[in-house]
């Protein structure tokens, strides 16, 4: 029986949390994240969910004992933001070389400094490189969906790496919306019982967890994280396919939104994504062709795949919440330039920043400048939306 | 021991048996050899009993020498060793590197 609830993405998460019903969580407390482990430990503490919920002392110590457990076996969830994701850092990416499938969810939050609470996508990207699969989500609906999804990718004995699913922090966090909720014994079913790599409770095979990797297997070991990253997006393909199936909602590696004929195709991560689909329902009424690739799956990035999608598009403006300081563009749109590499008659593509440290992005931006994109038909390489010159 | 190809690795790193310390070589860690003097040798095995891997060989009670492949040099059996003449003596490792270099 399908329920559907009024929730904010912190709820959802909580709620999918609960459906998966987790052997361990972790939880430390960190805006915009900390109403999600409110919500669960609400669900432990009225006895709705049987999990060990483990109060730490910071977000080092919360991925230390997500990946303590993991390695028992158990089924693990732990939420962050930022700063915490950022103090983390260590023991996510040995998280992933012990390819322990550990769910994160991460409310995208502005890292330090200056110090801000609101959302951009710079926390994220700071996981990028860490071994982990990363899922951004375009409203609490599909942070729901993504989070019960993850735990089954992540089980996969295909796979076995941790995932991240990303939600925008106050955009789709702290705001209520629809959403419809799995019941916990279909939840259950569809992600099926938990597998783990490896278990340190099997006390009859004795295993060393984590030893020293000197440079005689290092290199070694690091190949066999690759190889398990280019096996994900089949079983996230499948994963997604059966979801569908069951739900109705079907996700894919990104989405396409009205770009079969469109002369300037937007290019975002996360709530934007709305965003720019209401812009473009307005502009199309207008008879002005845009369109929108929605990214889902940014690590692994399905670079062949949009190449097919975007090789004959006439413009891209790239939309980055984030910065890499010294590159020529922001994070999404260096992945975008790489996939369309080689390509004759590449499209022209700019990049566009906006929405560092929770500055709004509106309907209103996103038409006036395809207005302008569109009279001018080109695209500067570079550019911002919203900021004040 | 043959190193492996990344496709013949354990998953995660692991390492999965119990007891596998025994396979690695560290000799190379090694700045100073104990060289043992059995004629010195009053076979109380303390450096049997103080050194911290198990690179002291015992047979039927008595001191016989040194498994170098697990030695690191550490000098504990040297510096324990309560024998009037020492029965154990630190050298440095580049001299047997002579040794072999003279051959």
């Amino acid at each position: 029986m399908k329920e559907v609830l009024s929730l904010t993405g912190n709820d959802a998460v909580a709620y999918a949390f609960k459906h998966a019903k987790p052997d361990v969580v972790v939880a430390f407390p960190i805006t915009p994240q900390t109403e999600l482990m409110h919500k669960f430990a609400e669900f432990v503490a009225d006895g709705e969910v049987d999990t060990e919920l483990v109060l730490v002392e910071s977000e080092h110590s919360a991925m230390s004992a997500a990946v303590g457990a993991a390695a028992t076996g158990a089924r693990v969830a732990t939420a962050t933001s930022s700063q915490g994701f950022a103090l983390m850092w260590e023991i996510v990416y040995i998280a992933a070389s012990l390819r322990l499938p550990i769910v994160m969810a991460v409310i995208n939050r502005a890292l330090s400094g200056p110090i801000n609470i609101h959302c951009d996508h710079s926390d994220a990207m700071g996981g990028r490189d860490s071994g982990w699969i990363q899922l951004f989500s375009e409203n609490s609906q599909q942070a729901y969906d993504n989070a019960i999804q993850a735990f089954k990718i992540a089980s996969n004995p295909d796979v076995f790496l941790p995932v991240m699913i990303n939600l925008d922090g106050f955009i789709l966090s702290h705001t209520a919306e629809p959403v419809e909720l799995l019941d916990e014994k279909t939840a259950q079913e569809f992600i099926g019982p938990h597998q783990s790599p490896y278990s340190l409770f099997d006390f009859k095979n004795p295993i060393t967890v984590g030893p020293l990797d000197l440079p005689d297997y290092y290199f070694e070991h690091k190949r066999t994280e690759i190889e398990a990253m280019s096996r994900a997006p089949k079983i996230i393909e499948e994963v997604g396919k059966a979801y569908g199936k069951l739900t109705g909602r079907e996700y894919g590696f990104f989405e396409k939104y009205m770009m079969d004929d469109a002369e300037l195709v937007f290019v975002a991560l996360g709530s934007t994504s709305g965003t720019v689909k209401f812009a473009i329902d307005r502009m199309r009424e207008r008879g002005l062709k845009v369109g929108l690739l929605s990214i889902r799956m940014f690590r692994p990035f399905p670079y062949s795949k949009i190449r097919e999608c975007l090789k004959n598009c006439p413009m891209i403006a790239v939309l980055d919440r984030s910065v890499s300081f010294g590159a020529e563009c922001g994070p999404l749109c260096l992945e975008i330039k790489s996939a369309l590499y080689g390509v004759e008659n590449p499209p022209k593509i700019g990049n566009l920043i906006y929405g560092l440290g929770g500055r709004d992005i509106t309907y209103f931006q996103i038409e006036e400048l395809s207005e302008r994109l569109l009279k001018e038909r080109s695209i500067e390489p570079f550019g911002y939306i919203g900021l004040r010159e | 021991m043959k190193e492996k190809a990344w496709r013949e690795l354990a998953i995660g790193g692991i390492i999965p048996e119990g007891g596998n310390s025994h396979s690695y070589n560290v000799s190379g860690w090694r700045t100073f050899r104990p060289v043992f003097i059995p004629e010195n040798c009053i076979h109380c095995l303390f450096c049997w009993i103080y050194c911290p891997d198990s690179a002291v060989i015992i047979k039927d009670g008595k001191m016989t020498g040194f498994d170098y492949d697990h030695c690191k040099g550490c000098g504990i059996c040297a510096y324990e060793c309560p024998a009037k003449k020492k029965a154990i003596e630190m050298k440095l490792e580049e001299e047997f590197a002579k040794e072999v270099c003279n051959l």
